[in-house]
C-alpha cells in the first residue's frame, strides 16, 4: 500500500476525531478538572464558571456521603449477583437451544425480546406486577401459601426492593448473553461431542468438561464486560422505582444515580464537582474491570 | 448380538426423546417467563381501575371487556397544572421528535463510521494502530463521565437556552454528541478488510480514487454491516432517557422514553392509574417490537458481534 497518502487517511477520519474530540476526549479530562474545582457554579444565575480555587475536598465530600455508599453498596450486589446468575441461566438456556434445533429460531427470538424494548416502559411492567396489593408476583406467591410482600412500595425492606430489581435485571440482560453464548456454541468443533458420545459421557459431564471449559474464554469476557454494563446501571431503577430512586427515597440509589443526582443540582455552588468525582470514581472501577480483563486475556485461555 | 444392539438403540432413543422432552419444557418455561411482562403490560393497559384493583388479578380478559379508554385518556388535554393545554401523554409529539432524532443521528453516524473505517481498513497511515487502540479503549468509559461536560458544551454552544430554546437547538444537542460509534467503526472495519486487496489494486491500475473506490465497491460490499448499523442506532433514540431529558427545556421537545415516567401519578392523592401508565408503554414499546420483527436477522446478527471480541 502506498505511504504518500497519509494526510488524505486523517481527512477521512476528521468526521470522527473532531467529534470525539468535543464530546468525548475534551470532556475526559475536563471532567477530572471539575472534579476538583472548589466551589464551582457552572452555569445560572451570576457568577456562572467560577471558582475559588482547587481543591480534593469534593472526593472526601462525597466519601463521607452516606448516600454515596448506599450507592456503591446498591450497585456492588446489584453486579456481582445479576451477572453470575444470568451467565448461570442463559449458558443452560443456550446448551438447552444446541439439543432442539428445529424450534432453536423460535425460541431465539423470543429470548431476544427483552434487548429490543424500552427499559423504563418494561420496568414501569415489572412494578405493576410487583405491586403489593394486585400485582402477579405476589398472587402467585399466594399461591404457595406466602403472604404478600412489599416489593417496591413505602415498607419495602432493602431486600425486597434489591430482590425485584435483580429479577428485573436478570430478565432484561438474559437476551444478549443467549445470543452470544449460542453463536459461541456453534463455533466449537462437533468432533468434540462426538467424542464424549463414544466414551458415553453423560449430559452434565459433557456440559462440565467440554462446553464450559471451550466456552471459558467467552464466558470471561462476557462476565466482565456486562459486569463494567451492570456497574453504570440507572434505567432500570428509574423503570421500576422512578424518579424516586427506590422504595423509600433513594433507598436503591446506584452510582450513575448519585452522578445525575448531583449534577441536576447544578443551582448549588459546588454539587457539580461532586457529581464529577462521583463520575471519576465510577471511571476507576470500570478502569480496574478493563484491565483484569486484559489480564486474564492475556495469560491463559482455558483449555 | 444384534437383539442387543437393538434394544440399546431403542433405549437410545427413548433417553434422547425424554431429555428432549425436558428440555423443551424447560425452555418453554423460560419464554413464558420472558413473555409474562409484556403480556402483563397489554393486560393492565386494557384493564379498567376496578379490574385492576381485584384480588387476586385477572389473567384473562374476554375482547368485550377491554378498556379503551385508557388509550384514549392518554390524548385528552391536561385541565390545569404546568402542563395545562397539553395531552396527558403526548404521543405523537414525542413520536416525531424521536424519529427526527433518530434519522439525524444514524445518517451522521453511518457517514462519520464508513469514513473512518475506510480509513482504518484501507489506508495506511502513520499511528493508525495506536490510533484504533485509543479509540477502542474509549468504549470502557462509562458515558456519564462525558454527559457533565457535554451539558456545559452544549449551554457555551446556545443550544440550552432556558428562554428561547428552538427545536433546531434540541436536534443538535441530541444528536452531535453521539454521531460516533467506536463499536460500528470496529465492526464495519472488519467486513471492509475482507474485501480482497486485488480488487482495491485493480482499481488503482483504472485510475479510481480511494473515494471512488469506497463510493462504488466498498459500500455496495458491505451494505448488509451498514444497514445492521443504521437498524442498531435508529432504535438507540428510543432508549435515550437522561440526556433528552437533560438538554429540553419544554415538554414539547422530548423523546418517548421522557413521556413514562411520573405523568400518570396524580400529585394531590400520589395515586398512579396504572391502566394510562401501561397503555403508555404499550405505545412505546410497539414500534421497537415491530422493528424487531422486520429486521431480527440483522439486529440479532449485528448484536451478537458484539459480544464476540476481535
Amino acid at each position: 500500500m502506498e505511504t504518500k497518502n497519509n494526510w488524505r487517511a486523517w481527512l477521512y477520519l476528521a468526521p470522527m476525531l473532531f467529534l470525539m474530540a468535543v464530546f468525548t476526549f475534551y470532556p475526559l479530562f475536563n471532567a477530572f478538572v471539575i472534579s476538583v474545582y472548589r466551589d464551582y457554579l457552572p452555569l445560572a444565575n451570576e457568577g456562572a464558571g467560577t471558582i475559588s480555587g482547587y481543591t480534593l475536598s469534593n472526593y472526601s465530600v462525597i466519601f463521607n456521603n452516606q448516600l454515596f455508599w448506599q450507592a456503591v453498596l446498591n450497585t456492588f450486589v446489584l453486579a456481582f449477583v445479576s451477572v453470575p446468575v444470568s451467565i448461570i441461566i442463559s449458558l443452560f438456556i443456550s446448551v438447552g437451544l444446541k439439543s432442539i434445533p428445529k424450534l432453536k429460531g423460535f425460541f431465539q427470538s423470543i429470548f431476544f425480546l427483552p434487548y429490543v424494548t424500552n427499559s423504563i416502559a418494561v420496568g414501569m411492567a415489572f412494578a405493576v406486577m410487583f405491586h403489593r396489593n394486585h400485582g402477579l408476583f405476589n398472587a402467585i406467591l399466594s399461591w404457595f401459601g406466602i403472604s404478600a410482600i412489599d416489593w417496591i412500595g413505602g415498607t419495602a425492606t432493602w431486600w425486597a426492593q434489591m430482590g425485584a430489581l435483580m429479577i428485573f435485571t436478570i430478565w432484561e440482560s438474559l437476551a444478549f448473553k443467549i445470543l452470544v453464548f449460542t453463536s459461541g456454541l456453534q463455533n466449537i468443533d462437533k468432533q468434540y461431542y462426538d467424542a464424549a458420545r463414544i466414551d458415553a459421557a453423560s449430559k452434565w459431564t459433557i456440559f462440565k468438561r467440554i462446553t464450559v471449559p471451550l466456552l471459558s474464554p467467552l464466558i470471561m469476557y462476557i462476565s466482565i464486560t456486562s459486569l463494567i454494563g451492570a456497574l453504570k446501571a440507572y434505567n432500570s431503577v428509574i423503570g421500576l422505582f422512578g424518579e424516586r430512586l427506590g422504595g423509600q427515597p433513594y433507598s436503591m440509589i446506584t452510582i450513575v444515580a448519585f452522578v445525575y443526582k448531583y449534577r441536576s443540582d447544578f443551582a448549588f455552588q459546588g454539587y457539580y464537582s461532586y457529581a464529577a468525582a462521583g463520575a471519576i470514581i465510577l471511571f476507576f472501577i470500570t478502569l480496574l474491570f478493563s484491565a483484569m480483563q486484559t489480564m486474564v486475556a492475556k495469560r491463559r485461555v482455558h483449555y | 448380538m444384534a437383539e442387543v444392539f437393538v434394544k440399546n438403540e431403542k433405549v437410545y432413543k427413548t433417553q434422547k426423546f425424554i431429555s428432549n422432552l425436558l428440555i423443551f419444557i424447560f425452555l418453554g418455561f423460560v419464554a413464558l417467563v420472558v413473555l409474562v411482562p409484556f403480556y402483563w403490560m397489554l393486560l393492565t393497559s386494557l384493564k379498567n381501575t376496578t379490574m385492576i384493583e381485584q384480588v387476586p388479578p385477572i389473567f384473562f380478559l374476554k375482547p368485550a371487556d377491554w378498556e379503551i379508554e385508557n388509550y384514549r385518556s392518554l390524548f385528552y388535554l391536561v385541565p390545569s397544572g404546568p402542563r395545562r393545554g397539553e395531552p396527558l401523554f403526548p404521543f405523537f409529539t414525542y413520536m416525531r421528535n424521536t424519529i427526527v432524532v433518530s434519522i439525524v443521528s444514524t445518517v451522521g453516524t453511518v457517514l462519520t463510521t464508513v469514513l473512518a473505517a475506510f480509513a482504518f481498513a484501507r489506508l495506511n497511515f502513520k499511528g493508525r494502530d495506536v490510533l484504533f487502540a485509543i479509540l477502542i479503549a474509549t468504549m470502557m468509559i462509562p458515558g456519564e463521565i462525558f454527559i457533565l461536560t457535554n451539558f456545559l458544551t452544549i449551554n457555551k454552544l446556545g443550544w440550552y437556552d432556558i428562554m428561547n430554546q428552538t427545536f433546531m437547538d434540541v436536534l443538535l444537542a441530541m444528536t452531535l454528541p453521539f454521531m460516533t460509534s467506536v463499536f460500528y467503526v470496529f465492526y464495519l472495519r472488519q467486513t471492509f478488510k475482507q474485501i480482497p486487496n486485488e480488487l482495491y489494486y485493480a482499481a488503482k491500475v483504472d485510475g479510481t480514487t480511494d473515494f471512488q473506490y469506497l463510493l462504488k465497491i466498498m459500500i455496495p460490499i458491505a451494505l448488509p454491516t451498514i444497514i445492521t448499523i443504521t437498524i442498531l442506532n435508529s432504535m438507540g433514540a428510543w432508549n435515550a432517557y437522561i440526556w433528552p431529558a437533560m438538554i429540553t427545556t419544554k415538554d414539547e421537545f422530548r423523546l418517548v422514553s421522557n413521556g413514562l415516567r411520573g405523568a400518570f401519578t396524580d400529585s394531590g392523592t400520589g395515586r398512579t392509574d396504572f391502566g394510562q401508565q401501561m397503555a403508555s408503554a404499550v405505545l412505546v414499546t410497539l414500534p421497537l417490537l415491530l422493528m424487531f420483527f422486520v429486521f431480527r436477522k440483522q439486529i440479532m446478527r449485528g448484536v451478537s458481534r458484539s459480544g464476540i471480541k476481535g
